[in-house]
């Protein structure tokens, strides 16, 4: 196989080969295509030029605008919990795999900020700023957020759950939008990475799946990298505060999907259960539910 | 007569083929955009020797995913037939020292993956179009019984689907079911997440983000070039959408 000879029989049966390699022609459809050459770091730059030469300087879709700065909101939002988590004396995470795993995860959010920001700057907009303070306690829901590390790993928890659900919220309103959307949902499936990490790690401290069937013993009792739920209950954190952050219009113990309900569905030995139709499917929230839930934080 | 007239049936039957060829090859070109990787995939770019037929150069016939966002939908019932297929083998034949917790959360993964898989099946149909068949897998590369040839290989899968799902979202045309992409794909991260840290501690994120932790993304040729190692069945991607 060589690409001299594939373009030579394509050229046979389709004279326009060349000019439909230009870039120029299909430059949004491509980007990505393209995308591949251009180094990682470059991206948000070359992400910008790419939307001020499809849309030009004046029409950007104000949707996209809004769902970017919405996103920057919540990275600020994130970034911030783990720098002061980070530097909390006063917080107990294990040193070794655990503190790496948390400093990670900041140093990741602090991407995400950067990205949406270098984003945002090339398409001439101003990004949204972080807040000069946030109230992490959640105006004193959580008052030994930064001196229990059980607290902290359990709001980390939530925090991420809940930025999953946020992206995944919005992404509809970026529909057909190649680059903005296949970007956010890189942003999305990282969030889940990062959600999965932190429920791990409360799995392996022995934090317990509120969504467990009644009298499960160890290790069936344990907080899961996913989401559970079951019939009767949608927020496995089992902490009622964090009740909107698994409920909503959409509650993640939810099991119907475009009108198919999983568990009419064949699984092994029977009908898929409703723990893994519940668990295999992550749910959205909205954008004001997302923003009521993030506002005792000092977020808006 | 009766010799020439099929002769020329066989002839307009021949030029139907080579017309079909040349769309096929058209949209495998425009699929494939400007810096396709995974070319090998499809046949029809290669250059055939002098001797070879038009019948040689027809494009080996695959199940198609069809078109639009029912091709997507097929395209992800695929990839969920492929997972699903191995952890069902994964807790058929258990690596040796899998422990009770590997067991419970690979037995949900393989739950997970079930899900989905019997939801596209349904979701396909009750859009009224048709569900690609049953694929026939190949794990013979696989071996059940040693863990770290299991986990390696459940990292790969989870990984690509993530890849995957990302990389045909701006395709989806319906809201519903780019939302559905979405509450399943963070599944899948969940899913390589887990494993990752099975295989390595903090490899949560590893080689799949970029420099802005942004989750990689790859094309149904890219997704299914790795995929078909593992695929007997013979796919043509073709019909996807490109845009």
């Amino acid at each position: 196989m060589n690409i001299v000879n594939i373009l030579e029989e394509i050229e046979k049966v389709d004279g326009e080969i060349y000019e439909r390699l230009s870039p120029r022609r299909k430059a949004m459809k491509d980007f990505f295509s393209m995308g591949g050459k251009i180094a990682a770091a470059a991206m948000p730059f070359a992400l910008g030029s790419m939307f001020n030469k499809a849309y030009g300087q004046a029409a950007m879709p104000s949707t996209i605008i809004d769902v970017l700065q919405y996103a920057l909101t919540l990275e600020h939002f994130e970034y911030n919990f783990y720098l002061r988590a980070n530097a909390a004396t006063s917080l107990p995470i294990p040193a070794g795999d655990q503190r790496n795993a948390i400093i990670m995860i900041r140093d990741s959010e602090k991407k995400h900020v950067d990205f949406l920001k270098i984003v945002l700057g090339q398409l001439n907009q101003t990004p949204v700023a972080e807040k000069t303070t946030y109230d992490f306690t959640a105006s004193n829901t959580f008052p030994d957020i930064f001196t229990n590390y059980g607290t902290f790993l359990a709001v980390a928890q939530a925090i991420e759950d809940t930025g999953v659900r946020a992206y995944k919220g919005r992404a509809a309103e970026l529909k057909g939008e190649k680059v903005v959307l296949t970007a956010a949902l890189g942003i999305h499936a990282v969030e889940a990475r990062h959600a999965a990490k932190i429920r791990y790690m409360r799995r392996l401290n022995g934090a317990t799946n509120a969504a467990a069937p009644a009298g499960a013993t160890t290790p069936n009792n344990l907080t899961k990298p996913w989401i559970a739920g079951s019939a009767t209950v949608f927020n496995d954190l089992g902490v009622s505060a964090a009740d909107g952050n698994y409920g909503g219009a959409t509650k993640e113990n939810n099991i119907v999907h475009a009108g198919v309900t999983i568990t009419s569905l064949a699984g092994v030995g029977g009908n898929i259960p409703y723990s893994a139709a519940a668990e295999a499917f992550d749910e959205p929230l909205t954008k004001n539910e997302v923003l009521a839930l993030v506002a005792p934080f000092g977020v808006s | 007569m009766e010799n020439s007239i099929i002769k020329t049936q066989e002839i307009s039957l021949v030029e139907e083929k080579f017309l079909d060829k040349r769309v096929q090859r058209r949209s495998f070109l425009k699929y494939a955009g400007a810096g396709a990787a995974g070319i090998a995939l499809v046949a029809a770019g290669c250059k055939r020797s002098d001797h070879s037929s038009l019948m040689d150069e027809m494009p080996a016939a695959g199940v198609s995913f069809g078109m639009g966002d029912v091709g997507i939908l097929n395209y992800a019932y695929a990839l969920e037939q492929l997972e699903a297929a191995f952890y069902t083998q994964v807790i058929n034949s258990k690596f040796g020292g899998m422990t009770a917790t590997e067991t419970a959360l690979l037995t949900d993964i393989r739950d997970h993956e079930i899900a989905h898989r019997e939801f596209f099946k349904a979701a396909i149909t009750a859009a009224g179009a048709t569900p690609i068949g049953n694929l026939e897998v190949n794990f013979s590369t696989i071996d059940f019984g040693n863990r770290a040839s299991v986990l390696g290989t459940a990292k790969a899968f989870e990984d690509l689907g993530v890849a995957a799902y990302d990389g045909v979202g701006y395709l989806l045309k319906t809201d519903a079911y780019l939302v559905l992409a979405g509450k399943i794909v963070s599944v899948e991260a969940r899913h390589a997440a887990y494993i990752r840290e099975l295989l390595e501690v903090n490899s949560f994120l590893g080689d799949q983000v970029d420099a802005y932790s942004v989750n990689v993304s790859k094309t149904p040729l890219e997704v299914l070039a790795i995929a078909g190692t593992y695929i007997k069945t013979k796919i043509d991607p073709s019909s996807l959408p490109t845009s």
